[in-house]
């Protein structure tokens, strides 16, 4: 096959090209980093689950250690089964207890772990019992209201407020 | 000719199912048997070179001015809810999912299609085509699937560029002229960036973009009236039509892959 001009253009183009198929996935998909680190599953229960989604990050004292895989209902109990991918090189007591917060105000909601103080560690296919919910807006006023309410009805209208 | 004879209607109806199923044919042609040129790839190369090597600049430089430009817009925007550090999130899904691949088109179709149509529309105009058929030369085999196939290939490739060149331009004017942190610009990309849903979804619309409008030109020439005017409408019909079908089928695919 006789070579000409052309080859070393077009290689040219093809490798630019190449390189920012490379740019988008390594720099603003982060390939690597989500890809190659292995991890152990663990399961929770939550009676309420709110935003959550799968991938959202589960994060201890702020640094992100997992990520959420899978999140289903059961139905023999009610409540949502979320399935948590832990990186291996993070482990937790047995007794680790898990809570679903906001980052900010209109944040994104994440799981924040908590370590307990057994000795033995969460090992593949545990189950966490320990949950907090998430905290739904509509309760709270809901509650904020009957307090309220419960407050001015033991007290008479008319008593000046501190 | 009125519309209410039924002779026209079914004359028209017929001519312009004639006229799919000639495009139907065509097409087959080349996704099928046309894959064969690839095995000659000098034919192709030399295509590539002609449809990727020339369109690069304009690709690139567009790509660098929509960046600054979503740069500037969401900046100004996420501002208001205080949370500008999301901008890189911003310029880049944009870019990736939807700006890179369809933009990347419509200049494609703007600056390699319209000359696809004119050269094709010229050769037949000059009856090039038909001395290769006297030949026993098949012009579809040997003219139009090198073309064809050098753009589906080009396609992904402009895109990819476009997509990551705007990355680029977000950055400049995100943190080097207002002065985000640099940091939190990629992190919050990289966290909210896939490779398989954003960036692969991404390719896979450029990917059929590219045998559209490469299609769409090919076939206005292939089937153009052979006089100076047929060929001027050919080019015209390129441009409106292939940035309609591009558009079209962005809101197709958008809606098959991202609403699950």
């Amino acid at each position: 096959m006789q070579r000409s001009n052309n080859d070393i253009w077009v290689g040219l183009f093809v490798l630019i090209g190449a390189a920012a198929l490379l740019f988008l996935a390594l720099q603003s998909a982060n390939l690597l980093s989500l890809s190659f680190q292995k991890s152990y599953t663990v399961t929770a229960r939550f009676d309420n689950i709110g935003g959550l989604k799968p991938q959202t990050a589960i994060k201890s004292a702020g640094v992100v250690v997992g990520r959420v895989d899978s999140i289903t209902f059961d139905d023999k109990n009610f409540q949502a089964s979320v399935t948590l991918s832990l990186q291996n090189r993070y482990s937790f007591p047995k007794d680790s207890s898990l809570k679903i917060l906001t980052s900010g105000l209109l944040g994104e909601q994440y799981i924040g772990i908590e370590a307990g103080a057994e000795a033995k560690n969460l090992e593949q296919g545990d189950v966490i019992t320990s949950t907090q919910s998430a905290v739904v807006l509509e309760n709270l006023i809901s509650q904020f209201l009957y307090s309220k309410a419960a407050e001015g009805s033991s007290q008479p209208a008319s008593a000046p407020k501190k | 000719m009125s519309f209410w004879n039924p002779a026209d209607v079914g004359f028209a109806v017929r001519s312009k199912l004639a006229d799919l199923g000639q495009g139907a044919r065509l097409f087959a042609r080349l996704a099928g048997p046309g894959a064969r040129s690839l095995g000659r790839f000098s034919l192709v190369r030399d295509q590539i070179h002609f449809l990727g090597n020339y369109s690069l600049a304009i690709i690139a430089i567009s790509g660098l001015f929509v960046g600054f430009v979503l740069g500037l817009q969401g900046y100004y925007t996420l501002q208001r809810y205080g949370s500008a550090d999301a901008l890189g999130l911003l310029v880049a899904l944009s870019l990736v999912r939807e700006l890179g691949p369809v933009v990347a088109a419509l200049l494609f179709a703007g600056r390699a299609g319209t000359s696809l149509t004119a050269e094709i529309g010229l050769m037949k105009a000059g009856e090039q085509l038909s001395a290769m058929e006297m030949m026993a030369v098949d012009p579809v085999q040997r003219i139009l699937a090198p073309r064809f196939w050098a753009g589906v290939i080009t396609m992904p490739l402009l895109a990819a560029v476009f997509s990551a060149v705007g990355i680029v331009g977000g950055y400049v004017v995100g943190v080097l002229m207002l002065g985000l942190d640099p940091g939190s610009f990629w992190s919050q990309m990289q966290g909210g960036v896939d490779v398989w849903k954003d960036v692969g979804n991404g390719v896979v619309k450029s990917i059929v973009f590219g045998f559209t409008v490469t299609f769409v030109a090919l076939l206005q020439g292939f089937e153009a009236q052979p006089t100076p005017e047929g060929v001027s409408r050919a080019t015209t019909r390129t441009v409106v039509v292939a940035s309609l079908a591009v558009l079209g089928l962005d809101f197709l695919l958008t809606a098959m892959m991202f609403s699950i």
